[in-house]
C-alpha cells in the first residue's frame, strides 16, 4: 500500500511538472501536428488516390504510436538528468523499492504521454482523419499500453546510459530509425531481408502495429496496413515490457550505488 | 547505550578510481549528539555520507545506523534519516509545499492528496508548524524557482525532518547561506538535536563550525586524521608550548638541552618554542638559570591545528 502511494505521488509529480513547463507543453503538440498535417496530407495528394490507400490514417496512427512510445521513453531517460540536479537522491533515499520508483516515474510519463495523445486525436478530428467515437475509445487502452511500453524501453536505455550527454546524443539515433524500421510512415510489409530483421527488432514496431490493429479493426483495409493481430502484439509487448524493466532497472540501481 | 552510527574499516573506492575515495574509516557517534566530519575538498566526507545513508555501496567495510545493519537492511536505516545534500535536491517548478508532500508520501506518513488543502490535518498543521519555526511559512505555496539559496536550504530542513528522523545528515549545509541565516541555522539546529533527540552528523571544511560539536571526525585523503571532542582533537594535532628567549641564546640552548626538554627553534618569534608535556613545563621554566627576555605560552587554535595537519601531509 505504501508502495502504491509512493508510486502514485512520484507519477503525479511528473504530471505537475509537465503542465508546469509551457514550453515543453507546447512543442509536444507541434510536432505530431506537422507529421500528420503536412506529411499524411502530402502523401495522400501524391500516392493516395492511385494506389487507394488511405495514407491520412495510416500516418496519423503511426505517428501517434510513435509519440507516445517516444515521449514516455524520453522521460524516464529524464532520471539521468534528475540525477544529476541531485532530485534522484532525495527519492533514492526514500524508504521505497527502487521498482517503485521506477514504476512511479513509469506511470507517470505514461500520463503525460496520455495527455499528448488526446492533443494528437484532437488534431486528428481537425485535419479529417477518418475516426469514429468508437475508434476514439478503442485507441484509449492501447495507447497506454503503448506509453507503457515505451516508458520500460525508457528504463532500459537508462541502465545502459549513464549521463544526460551520452543520452542526448545516443537517443535520437536510437530512435529515429525506428521511425522507418516501425513504419509509422511507410509500409514495412515487404522488406529486404535485412531491413526486415531491424524492422522486427525495433521495440517501436510493435507499438505502431498494436495501435493500427485496434484502429483498423473494422476497416475494410486493414490488410494493407496491420501486420499481426493486436492479441500477438501485446502479448510480446507484455514480456518485453518485463524484460525490459528488470534489466534496465538493475542495471540503473547497479550503476548508481557504485558510483 | 548503542551507537546510533557505527562505522568500521569503512572503504570506497569509485569504479575506474587509482585510489580509495575513503580508505578504512572508523568512528562512532552517540545518539542525540552532533557530530562534524571535517576535512578540505576532496577528503571523502560527501562518498562517506553517501554509504551511511545507502545511496552508495561500500567498497568493504562494516556499518550500523539507527540499528540496524546498513547492508543488509537499507530500507530500515532509510526510514530513520533526514539527508540534506551537498547539492540542493528540491523541484524547482514544483511549489514548496508540493515538494515537502510528494517526501511525506514516499516516506508513507500521508496519503497522496492532489492538493494541499485535501491533505490529512496532521500534515498541515506540521507543515505550518516547521514552516514557521524556518520563518517560510509565507512562501509555502511559491515555486520553488523563486526562492533564494537560503530560503531552498531552509526547505530542504523543513522536508527532511517531516518524517522525524533519528539522524539528520547534513553536507555542508552553510554553503552559500548568508552570516544570518547560517546562525539561524545553528540556533535551529540545536533547538532540533535538545527538542527531539535528533542526531546531527554534519560535514564542513569550515573548522568554526566544526568546534561546536560534541565530537569531531577530521579526515583527510579518506583517512581519519583525528578524532574526538575539540580539545582532544587538539590536544591531539598539535602540541601546546612555550615560546621563550634568552639574551644569550646559545646558553639557553645549552641549559635546555641538559634539562632533557624537547624544543626546537621557534621560526616566528626568535628563540625557542619549548613543548608543554602535562605539568612538566613549570619545573623546566624554575630550573633555567639563563635569564629569559620572553616567556609566552601558546594554545594553537583548532584552526592552527587543523591547517597544520594539511600541509603536514
Ligand atoms: N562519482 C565519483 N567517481 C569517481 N571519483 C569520485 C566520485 N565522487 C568523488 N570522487 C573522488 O573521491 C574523493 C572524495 O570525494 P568527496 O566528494 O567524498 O569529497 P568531499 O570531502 O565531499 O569534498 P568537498 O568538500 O569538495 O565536497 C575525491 O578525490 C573525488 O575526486
Ligand atoms: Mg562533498
Amino acid at each position: 500500500m505504501r508502495q502504491i502511494q509512493a508510486g502514485l505521488a512520484l507519477a503525479y509529480r511528473d504530471l505537475l511538472k509537465f503542465l508546469r513547463d509551457p514550453v515543453r507543453l507546447a512543442s509536444t503538440f507541434v510536432f505530431p501536428f506537422a507529421f500528420i498535417g503536412i506529411l499524411g496530407g502530402s502523401f495522400q495528394a501524391s500516392f493516395g488516390r492511385e494506389s487507394g490507400m488511405d495514407f491520412m490514417a495510416f500516418v496519423f496512427t503511426g505517428v501517434l504510436a510513435q509519440t507516445l512510445f517516444q515521449s514516455s521513453a524520453m522521460g524516464i531517460v529524464s532520471l539521468i538528468e534528475d540525477r544529476e540536479n541531485d532530485f534522484s537522491q532525495e527519492v533514492f533515499v526514500a524508504p521505497i523499492s527502487r521498482y517503485t520508483i521506477i514504476l512511479g516515474k513509469i506511470a507517470g510519463e505514461s500520463l503525460v504521454a496520455l495527455a499528448q495523445g488526446l492533443g494528437i486525436l484532437a488534431f486528428a478530428l481537425i485535419l479529417r482523419v477518418d475516426l469514429s467515437w468508437g475508434q476514439a475509445l478503442a485507441l484509449l487502452p492501447a495507447t497506454l499500453v503503448v506509453c507503457l511500453f515505451g516508458g520500460a524501453f525508457g528504463v532500459l536505455i537508462l541502465g545502459t546510459l549513464s549521463s544526460q550527454r551520452a543520452a542526448n546524443q545516443i537517443f535520437p539515433f536510437i530512435m529515429l530509425p525506428q521511425f522507418f524500421t516501425a513504419g509509422v510512415f511507410n509500409r514495412i510489409d515487404h522488406l529486404p531481408p535485412a531491413l526486415d530483421l531491424l524492422s522486427r527488432i525495433s521495440p517501436m514496431r510493435y507499438a505502431v502495429d498494436l495501435t493500427r490493429g485496434v484502429f483498423y479493426a473494422d476497416r475494410a483495409d486493414a490488410a494493407s496496413a496491420v501486420l499481426v493481430s493486436p492479441a500477438a502484439n501485446l502479448a510480446l509487448m507484455t514480456l518485453l515490457f518485463g524484460i525490459f524493466l528488470v534489466v534496465g532497472t538493475a542495471r540503473f540501481v547497479r550503476r548508481e550505488t557504485e558510483g | 547505550m548503542e551507537p546510533v552510527i557505527q562505522v568500521s574499516e569503512l572503504v570506497k573506492r569509485y569504479r575506474k578510481a587509482e585510489r580509495n575515495a575513503v580508505d578504512g574509516v572508523s568512528f562512532a557517534v552517540e545518539p542525540g549528539s552532533f557530530f562534524a566530519l571535517l576535512g578540505p575538498n576532496g577528503a571523502g566526507k560527501t562518498t562517506t555520507i553517501s554509504v551511511l545513508t545507502t545511496t552508495l555501496r561500500p567498497t568493504s567495510g562494516q556499518l550500523r545506523v539507527a540499528g540496524h545493519d546498513l547492508l543488509r537492511e537499507p530500507d530500515a536505516v532509510r526510514r530513520q534519516l533526514g539527508i540534506i545534500f551537498q547539492k540542493p535536491s528540491l523541484d524547482l517548478n514544483l511549489t514548496a509545499e508540493e515538494n515537502v508532500r510528494l517526501h511525506a508520501v514516499l516516506y508513507g506518513l500521508y496519503p497522496m492528496r492532489p492538493a494541499y488543502r485535501l491533505m490529512p490535518a496532521g500534515y498541515r498543521a506540521q507543515v505550518q508548524h516547521l514552516a514557521e519555526v524556518l520563518g517560510i511559512a509565507g512562501e509555502m505555496s511559491q515555486p520553488v524557482r523563486t526562492f533564494s539559496g537560503g530560503m531552498r536550504r531552509k526547505l530542504e530542513i523543513v522536508r527532511s525532518l517531516i518524517h522525524e528522523p533519528r539522524v539528520l545528515f547534513l553536507d555542508e549545509p552553510t554553503t552559500g547561506l548568508d552570516p544570518a541565516s547560517r546562525r539561524d541555522l545553528w540556533a535551529y539546529l540545536k533547538a532540533v538535536r535538545q527538542r527531539g533527540g535528533t542526531t546531527v552528523f554534519l560535514t564542513t571544511h569550515y573548522i568554526e563550525e566544526a568546534e561546536a560539536a560534541d565530537r569531531i571526525c577530521v579526515i583527510h585523503r579518506g583517512r581519519v586524521v583525528s578524532l574526538g571532542s575539540t580539545d582532544e582533537v587538539k590536544a591531539d594535532l598539535v602540541e601546546d608550548y612555550v615560546s621563550i628567549d634568552a639574551e644569550d641564546g646559545a646558553a639557553l640552548a645549552a641549559e635546555l638541552e641538559g634539562l632533557g626538554a624537547r624544543f626546537a627553534p621557534d621560526p616566528e618569534l626568535g628563540g625557542f618554542r619549548v613543548a608543554v608535556k602535562g605539568a612538566g613545563i613549570h619545573p623546566l621554566l624554575a630550573a633555567v638559570r639563563t635569564p629569559l627576555t620572553r616567556v609566552r605560552t601558546h594554545t594553537p587554535t583548532l584552526e592552527e591545528a587543523y591547517l597544520e595537519i594539511l600541509e603536514r601531509s
